[in-house]
């Protein structure tokens, strides 16, 4: 049992990951979850602005089953299948976090110091949360794609843009990481 | 039941992500300071399992083909886009995928970062005329 509720190895996590992408190529569909984005503006009436997102959504309904079920599957990886041990992060990330002022590095999945509702509704907290959706939102539909579309998918099907957008991402993280953040904390 | 076995794969998601910590901040920021391989073999090991997959199923499986869609040529919108997403990625420490799965671990906060995602998505709708791509 321990070997399910300690965290998994790399290795393992990888394949199966690329399981996920077999199996909805499988089914006729692609693994891409920023589309998503694109589908529940639509749901929302967003096609009444803008051509981009006049499109029959019901068609891609089946991605919003999937994201009800990694909602599902977050709750049950979290809940039943963890040991809540402290993620086993390298002892200079974790100097360099307790240096900018973050607390109890790694035992939980994301640092309160961003996620509690107390930060959250702080000017501060409330944008962060919201330029990082932003972004994300922004960056995944203008790049086409995000880590499972361009990453996995787009990577695995040895695509040019993808490398393109790959590099895209790293760019734009290794300048939030290392330049960015020490800024804002 | 035709929604069943999508709903069963996202659940499946879910779980890999959660257990191999690739949902985790943490793993993010130690990703993008180079401080770690973990997320490295993770994605590493899924492009090349990805490739050997591809490759063996390039005639179909039980005549079903497997195709990834071809992304359209270009530059431009994949290296600026590209660059926008990272920014994000490494702030939040959640791509997509992850953003729906950490609120199903419970961190409800990230409807918050959601609901700006997808208002980040409406803009490009609006703005795509008139950016470079």
């Amino acid at each position: 049992m321990d070997i399910i509720l300690n965290p998994w190895p790399w290795y393992v996590s990888g394949p199966l990951i690329t399981t996920v992408m077999a199996l909805l190529l499988y089914f006729g569909k692609t693994f891409g979850m920023s589309s998503n984005l694109k589908t529940m503006c639509t749901i929302a009436g967003a096609g009444k602005v803008s051509e981009f997102f006049k499109f029959n959504w019901k068609e891609h309904s089946w991605n919003l089953v999937v994201v009800a079920g990694a909602i599902i599957g977050g709750y049950i990886g979290s809940h039943y299948l963890s040991n809540q041990s402290t993620t086993n992060l390298n002892p200079e990330t974790v100097k360099e976090l307790k240096n900018l002022g973050f607390d109890n590095i790694g035992a939980h999945l994301v640092p309160a110091e961003i996620f509690d509702w107390e930060v959250v509704f702080s000017v501060k907290g409330l944008l962060i949360l919201i330029i990082g959706g932003f972004l994300v939102g922004f960056g995944t539909r203008y790049a086409d794609g995000c880590t499972s579309g361009h990453a996995i998918s787009g990577l695995s099907s040895l695509q040019k843009p993808s490398l393109v957008a790959v590099i895209g991402f790293f760019i734009g993280g290794l300048i939030m990481a290392n330049f960015i953040l020490p800024l804002i904390f | 039941m035709n929604y069943l076995k999508f709903l069963i794969i996202g659940v499946f998601f879910g779980i890999v992500l959660v257990k191999s910590e690739a949902v985790s901040w943490y793993r993010i920021y130690e990703m993008f300071r180079f401080q770690s391989f973990h997320m490295y073999g993770i994605i590493g090991t899924a492009i090349i399992t990805g490739i050997l997959f591809l490759q063996l199923s390039k005639k179909g499986i039980k005549g079903k083909n497997i195709l990834v869609p071809k992304k359209e040529n270009g530059f431009t919108r994949y290296i600026i886009g590209g660059t926008i997403f990272g920014l994000g990625w490494a702030l939040i420490g959640a791509c997509p995928g992850p953003l729906y799965i950490l609120l199903g671990t419970g961190v409800l906060s990230m409807a918050v970062v959601i609901a700006a995602a997808m208002l980040g998505t409406f803009v490009y709708g609006i703005l795509k005329n008139k950016l470079p791509h």
